[in-house]
Parts: structure tokens; sequence; C-alpha cells
């Protein structure tokens, strides 16, 4: 019988989609061990999102709310999770991949002394023990990761995007248990965001991405791009060569080097596919390659390919999917 | 101001993977090996600090006598010192287990500001920086893109989803250097005749006390059973393209009702 406890991430007290991802899975692996699954949120007037969880399945939420936890530090998000760590003495943590899940999951795995199987795309429970999948060497291996046999608590944390969420067939009880603990004093602080451009996704958590390489020619053609962006609700994504060329923000960069993406949907538009940008995004679901050159490696990555003039291409696209939506 | 600046030796990111014999790592002939990335930029922006500040820069690594190559490269660029703790004839870790010896090489090094990588590019676990940090009981700040200092504290710039945190931290802190921080020197000819010269420190995980007994074999944290190349993907449909107009309309007809991601 494993327990499985899963932290959930909120924004502006927002449950990000991940967390019900993460959780989801979680009910998945609580289920094939009979075990009890259990949610722990923190921030400040969080505690009203516990009934949220109840449609995923999650029997006990713990809560941390405190004024301290507003916004997220490692040292006080660390604290909470330890404390709920503490009170269900679960077998499998899961932590989703996001910014805050890379940073919290392994400080809390080192402060309890065990391993973490980081960003798996696969995860399954065997014998009471966790098989996680994981890329390795940016997506150009895949390994096949096992805590310690005697690991005290096994902990994972799901890549977003992979796992789908989905409610339970009957809902569960979400009952709420406030967590006793002390905020320890927090010295790394945030004290500002500087949010980027407004109505800007970012690569990392988007479902689909339309991607520009060398081939965009040049910053002054993004438009183009992002008018496909805006038809499809995709983010904006670009290439080593384009981001090194200074056209456009790092932030966008998918890759070895970049962000390393799984969307259902990706296009690279005018990019040849370099193994290092392979490497960011071999595992999204499906690929389009649009490419004056034939020979160009990306058509071997891509589920659908058109070998054309993106600039010809890509507005007949936004055309046509304004069209689609009628 | 004294900085140390943790590096990882790494497969090119050029290099192509091939599995090894043992079917749970790479196969390391013809693996050209490189200073991971994102621990250049942790570099530079140690250097540049000590240049304004003062202090030293001394790097550190757990790895091979090869891994000897990539901090040399890193005294070329400039650093003091460089420290190896060795991992010849040490068993497989995983990444608690060199958290765990870097953390015990730092207890013994006085370093104001701790710097690496926002994650190695060869087991891309990204962890190393949160890690270390617990176990030094250390603030720790990863994904930085900007760096100011002050008196005993520095403000740093933390790229995530949506924008940029900024994160006030007293120090010492530990550091995660991310790309957009700065752009990372090449040797100068004079600093690849000095870095010759200089001594590599090399330690024992038992010089640091650290059983390395308990880190690795059965006691590794975890364990990497199995390791593949990705699955193929299917061939690729080529859509025609003559009429552009017509091929969008087909692309996206295609997406949404064959691979229905529309």
């Amino acid at each position: 019988m494993s327990n499985v406890l899963v932290f959930i991430e909120q924004r502006d007290g927002k449950i990000r989609k991940a967390s019900l991802e993460a959780l989801t899975l979680g009910r998945e692996l609580a289920g094939k061990s009979g075990g009890t699954l259990a949610a722990v949120v923190a921030g400040s007037g969080v505690a009203g999102l516990a009934a949220e969880l109840a449609p995923y399945g999650a029997a006990k939420v713990f809560v941390a709310d405190k004024p301290e936890l507003a916004s997220y530090s490692t040292e006080g998000y660390v604290a909470a999770l330890d404390a709920a760590v503490a009170a269900f003495s679960p077998a499998i943590l899961l932590v989703s991949a996001t910014t805050v899940g890379k940073d919290l999951a392994p400080r809390l795995a080192a402060r309890r002394k065990v391993g973490v199987l980081s960003d798996v795309m696969g995860l399954e429970v065997a014998g009471g023990r966790l098989v996680g999948s994981r890329p390795v060497y940016s997506g150009k291996a895949r390994a096949t990761v096992q805590p310690a046999a005697d690991a005290a608590l096994q902990v994972a944390t799901p890549r977003p995007n992979v796992f789908p969420a989905s409610r339970a067939a009957s809902p569960g009880a979400a009952a709420a248990t406030a967590l006793d603990f002390k905020v320890p004093a927090i010295r790394a602080k945030v004290v500002k965001l500087e949010a980027a451009e407004a109505g800007e996704l970012d690569v990392a958590e988007a479902d689909k991405i339309v991607s520009g390489g060398r081939g965009i020619k040049g910053p002054e053609n993004w438009p183009i791009l992002r008018a496909l962006c805006h038809e499809l609700g995709a983010a904006l994504g670009a290439s080593r060569a384009a981001v090194d060329a200074g056209w456009i923000h790092h932030g966008h960069q998918v890759g070895q080097t970049g962000k390393v993406v799984s969307p259902s949907l990706y296009i690279a538009c005018g990019i040849s596919g370099a193994i290092q940008h392979l490497a960011g995004m071999g595992s999204s679901k499906v690929i389009v390659a649009i490419n004056k050159d034939a020979d160009a490696p990306i058509f071997k990555a891509a589920t659908y390919g058109v070998v054309a003039d993106l600039f010809q291409i890509v507005p007949a696209m936004t055309e046509a999917a304004k069209k689609m939506k009628g | 101001m004294n900085h140390v600046v943790c590096i990882a030796y790494v497969p090119d990111t050029e290099t192509k993977v091939k599995i090894g014999g043992d079917g749970k790592s790479i196969d390391e002939t013809d693996v050209k090996w490189i200073v991971s990335p994102y621990d250049e930029y942790a570099l530079e922006e140690a250097l540049k600090t000590r240049e304004a500040k003062g202090g030293t820069v001394t790097v550190l690594t757990f790895g091979p006598a090869r891994a000897d190559v990539g901090l040399r490269e890193c005294l070329a660029r400039g650093a003091d010192e460089a420290v190896r703790i060795a991992s010849d004839g040490l068993g497989e870790t995983d990444s608690l287990g060199v958290a765990q010896l870097l953390a015990a090489a730092l207890k013994g090094m006085k370093a104001d500001a701790i710097w690496m990588g926002s994650k190695g590019v060869g087991t891309d676990a990204g962890v190393m920086v949160s890690m270390v940090a617990e176990l030094l009981d250390l603030p720790n700040v990863n994904l930085v893109t900007k760096v100011e200092w002050k008196d005993g504290a520095v403000t740093l710039w933390r790229e995530v989803e949506g924008g940029r945190e900024v994160v006030e931290s007293p120090l010492p802190c530990v550091i995660g250097a991310h790309k957009g921080l700065n752009e990372p020197r090449y040797a100068s000819l004079k600093g690849i005749m000095a870095a010759k010269k200089k001594v590599i420190a090399v330690k024992k995980p038992a010089d640091l006390g650290v059983d390395p007994a308990g880190i690795t074999g059965e006691k590794a944290a975890v364990r990497w059973t199995k390791l593949e190349l990705p699955p193929a993907r299917q061939a690729c449909k080529l859509i025609p393209a003559d009429d552009p107009q017509k091929a969008a309309e087909e692309l996206l007809r295609l997406l949404r009702d064959e691979a229905k991601v529309l």
C-alpha cells in the first residue's frame, strides 16, 4: 500500500494545470497500490482551494495557509511541504516539474536524504517502488530510473503537459487539515515580479508552440509567426540561431541550452533541426516542419512536413485557422 | 568576496548519443567532453565580480581524471584555484550523492557565493542548486539572469514562467546561472599558459568525510536501470506545397482530424 502526496502549486489563488496533472497521476498510482491520495497546498488565503481538489480524488488536503507564504520562497514552501510529509508519511511524493517544482522538490528530497526522479515522462509503481522514465542528454536518450529500494520517501517530478489531468469517477472527500508548523525566517525573498510582455505565453507551459529559426531572416518577421500563435493559442518559440543572432529574448529559446518542451503541437518554421534543437522539442506529440530545404534534419523528427517558403505557408495557415474557427 | 563555482564536465551538446554495452549508460568512445554550458555562465559571473570587487574564484568538480581538462580550461579563463573530488574507482552515484560530496567540500572553502549552472546538460536533473543549498543550510536562487551586489547581500533576477522574480538574499547564497546572464569569455593565450603551471587539488570522498559506500551502488538514492534511444518517430507525412493556400488548409485539416491537436 502506497500513500501518495501531491504538491499543489497555486499562483494568485489559482491552481496550476500542471498540479492537477500530477494529482491525476497520483490518483492512478494510489489506486494501483491501494493507497490514499492526499494533496498539500501552500500560500496565503488558500484554504478555499481544498474543495477544488475533490473532483480529482483527493481524500485529504493539507493546507499551509500563512501570510509569509503569499509569494513563493524555497525556504518557506519547503517547510510547508516537509510538514505535510511529516503529517501524512506518504510513500510517494509528486511535485510537478514546473519552475517552482524543480526548485522545491530537490530541496525537500535533500532534507529527507532521498533522491528525486526528476522531470519524468513516464511513471509507474511496481511492488511499491516507483519506476520512472526520463529524458537525459536533453532528450537524446531515455533513462529508466528507480529510487533506492530502502528509500523512506520516493519523490518524482512529472513533466508538465505529459500526463493528462482528469476527474475521478467518484470524487474524494478532500478533508482539509491545517498544517501546524512554523515558517522559518526566509532568507532569499521575492521582492518583486517583473511580468513578461502582456499576453505573452511561456513556451515552458504552452500546449502549442510556433517556433522560428534562422529562416525567418530577421526580428522584423516575428509578427508573421505571432499572428499564427494568436490564432492557435500558441506560444512563440525560437531556435538558438535566432536567439544568438539577437532577434528575440532567450526566454523563447527551445533546445538543449534553452527550454525543453513537450507540447501537443510544435510547429517549426525555418528551423533546420540541429541536434541541439531536436533535443529540446523531440518529445512533442505532433511536430510540423516548414522549411524550404527538403534535406533539413527537422523533417526526420516531424509528423507533418511542408517543403516550402515559410513566408507563404505561415500566413496561409493563419488565414486557414481563422476560417476553421468560423 | 570569495566565489566557488561548481562545474560538470559533460558530453558536448553536439554529441550523438550511443548506448553503452551495459545498457544503462552512454558509450563514451568518441565523446568529446566540455564544461557544461550553463556552468560557463556561472564561472563568467564569478570572474566578472572578482574583477570588480576583488576576492578569489575557485572551481570545484566531481569527476574522473579527464575532468581536469575542464578545470584547466576554467583556470585558463581566470579562475585562481581548482579542486576535483575524484570519482575514479567509485561505483555509480546519483545527484544526492554528488550534492553530498560537493557540500562536504564546500564546507571547508568559506565561499560567499556558491555558483553552478541552472542544470547540467548530461543527466538534466537540475536538482543540484537546491540540494547543495539544503545540505549546507543556505538560501538558493536558481535560473538567474541578472545579479546586483550589495554589502553582504545580493539581488538576483530569476526566470519564471511568464516573467522574472526579483529575489534578495543574504550571503552566502547558492546561485544557479542561466542563459542570458552574460557572454562567457574565451581563455587568453596568457591564461592558457598560466593554467598549465597550476596544480589541481584532488580529494577523495574519504578526505571529505564521505563514505563512498553510503552513496553508491544499492545506496545510490536514484539508480539508472536502463538507457535507451528515444522511440523512433513515424516517417514524416509530406504535404504538397504547390499551392500554399491549399497546403495550409490541408495541414490544418490533418492537425484537427487526424492528429487531433487543434
